[in-house]
């Protein structure tokens, strides 16, 4: 064989050890978690792809339009000017109190409910790159994510403008929002993981799911502030979808939620991942038939 | 240590789960008793046997043809040798670095623009701004787009796509080749391109796996030939022997246009 050769043969040394591709039937569990590690840590190296996936996504949702993504900004403008000013009045509360909530409120609803629907098609709308090529799932649920929070971006204009018009004071507890939304960004990655996995098996979920949010938007305290409830809002904290926004909510309008309610969300956000972490060991290698 | 493929009893099985039902089932089944691929597994549900058996290594220098009919299993098993599908049976390891041109979308996005569609692959390979700026400018050069670079991809012509596809795909270097047989469509005046741009690629990889029903081709490029049919190997050596076994075998020689590029 008279070959020539081009390509490097000074390749560095740790890539000649290591396999492009090692598959193979029937892993163990201590491989299985090997393998699902590596999905995630190569989706971490990756995280210029995604990124660069969730930007195009959004511009290509605005393409040719004047205001681009800033009509999210005037939609969700119009939508808690509208609705503000009429609950504010159903439910007997002062404007200047309940359009700062209502506002926060509605916004952060948005972004998990859209992180939850957009989860339940994660994988089977990725269809196209999953079956041309070996790249690791963890990339689409980076991009989801990313997607979402450079969608809340724009609509946090909204909130900003509310709370300077009502002059809302803004005290250190806010400082307590960044860890919570941190564990929201591990919940987020997890639920779309969870979702985008048994939806692509199942494809009876998605409208279950659907109709699932339509009843925790209305039971979890999004539209009303949970004190309106009195007594009878005790089962609020075994409802996570009103634990997890309270430990974002609460503290930027300026009180530390209490430790029930911590507990509650953290104890669900732990049960979450671990369900997660035991679905995608089961189902990874089966992701892309499933499609 | 060089590139290497090493497959072993590998198995593919497709299940059916959607639209399934008892009725489907049993007419799959009935049906394909003759040759058997729809089966039951063990757990009662109905699959397609779309790859068996399937035993091979490849080292350094080898080039390997893949030829069969349609539905035989060679996408499949190109596929599963990109990682795309995990074994249900057996083992693929593949050692050097990896580069699969197995269909012209691969992954394009028909909304985003040539460019957009470039700087998404590059990003694929870890390339920073400056290597992805590079990179649009000889794709764009190579796939002779135009002013079309900077348009959806969807309103491109079928010959702009395979072209853009191909210009992507051939532009990073890889040491294991698997390749479908698609590249070889493309207008007259871009194939003498394409095909001296393809003969360096190929001769710069060290392993090289080409599907394809092109007899022309995997004669002058291949020195080893796998013949499948029903999701088996049915052969297995060197070029000449397969092919000649394998056009022997056939009976209507018009199926294999051997002269497409000529």
């Amino acid at each position: 064989m008279d070959l020539v050769k081009q390509s490097d043969v000074s390749t560095s040394q740790d890539e000649e050890t290591e396999f492009a591709i090692d598959l193979r039937h029937g892993l163990g569990l201590i491989a299985r978690h090997r393998m699902a590690c590596g999905d995630v840590a190569k989706g971490f190296g990756l995280w210029r792809l995604a990124l660069t996936l969730s930007w195009l996504d959004i511009r290509l949702r605005y393409r040719g339009s004047i205001l681009g993504p800033f009509w999210l900004t005037l939609s969700t403008a119009l939508m808690i000017g509208s609705l503000g000013f009429l609950y504010a009045f159903l439910f007997h509360t002062p404007i200047r109190d309940y359009l700062p909530f209502l506002s926060l409120s509605l916004i952060l609803w948005t972004f998990i409910a859209t992180i939850i629907s957009e989860g339940c098609t994660v994988f089977v709308s990725a269809e196209g790159m999953i079956r041309s090529m070996r790249i690791p799932f963890s990339v689409y649920l980076g991009q989801l994510l990313a997607r979402n929070i450079l969608i809340l971006g724009h609509n946090v204009v909204v909130i900003v403008v509310v709370f300077l018009a009502f002059q809302v004071p803004v005290s250190f507890a806010a400082f307590a929002a960044i860890p919570a939304f941190l564990i929201w960004m591990v919940d987020g990655i997890a639920t779309a993981l969870l979702l985008g996995a048994i939806c692509a098996r199942f494809r009876d979920i998605p409208p279950i799911i659907g109709s699932i949010m339509q009843i925790a938007f209305y039971v979890s305290a999004v539209m009303f502030k949970p004190e309106f409830l009195g007594k009878r809002g005790w089962f609020l904290l075994y409802d996570p979808f009103f634990t997890l926004l309270q430990i974002v909510r609460q503290p930027l309008l300026g009180s530390i939620p209490g430790y029930a309610t911590y507990l509650s969300a953290i104890g669900f956000s732990i049960a979450l991942c671990a369900l997660t972490w035991y679905t995608f060991l089961r189902v990874r290698h089966r992701i892309a038939f499933w499609i | 240590m060089a590139a290497s493929i090493d497959v072993q009893n590998l198995q593919i099985d497709f299940p059916l789960y959607h639209g399934q039902s008892r009725s489907l089932k049993k007419t799959l089944l009935n049906k394909a008793k003759g040759s058997s691929r729809v089966e039951e597994n063990s757990q009662h549900k109905t699959v397609i046997k779309a790859v068996r058996d399937i035993s091979f290594s490849l080292r350094a220098g080898e080039r390997l043809g893949i030829v069969g009919h349609n539905g035989a299993g060679k996408t499949t098993l190109l596929r599963a040798l990109a990682g795309v599908y995990e074994p249900v049976g057996g083992r693929v390891q593949i050692r050097g670095s990896l580069n699969a041109m197995l269909d012209p979308g691969q992954g394009m996005n028909m909304e985003l623009t040539g460019r957009e569609n470039v700087a998404l692959r590059g990003r694929f390979h870890r390339m920073n701004q400056q290597e992805i700026e590079h990179l649009q400018e000889d794709v764009r050069n190579f796939a002779e787009l135009g002013d079309f670079f900077d348009l959806p991809v969807r309103t491109y012509s079928s010959g702009m796509i395979v072209r853009l596809a191909f210009a992507m795909a051939t532009a990073f270097r890889p040491e294991v080749l698997l390749m479908d047989e698609w590249f070889l469509a493309g207008d007259a005046s871009f194939r003498s391109k394409a095909q001296e741009r393809l003969e360096s690629l190929v001769r710069g990889a060290d392993i090289l796996v080409l599907s394809t029903h092109i007899n022309e081709i995997v004669r002058s490029w291949c020195t080893r030939v796998i013949w499948m049919e029903d999701g088996r190997i049915r052969a297995d050596g060197p070029a000449g022997e397969v092919l000649d076994a394998f056009a022997g075998g056939k009976t209507d020689q018009s199926l294999f246009p051997e002269t497409v590029l000529s």
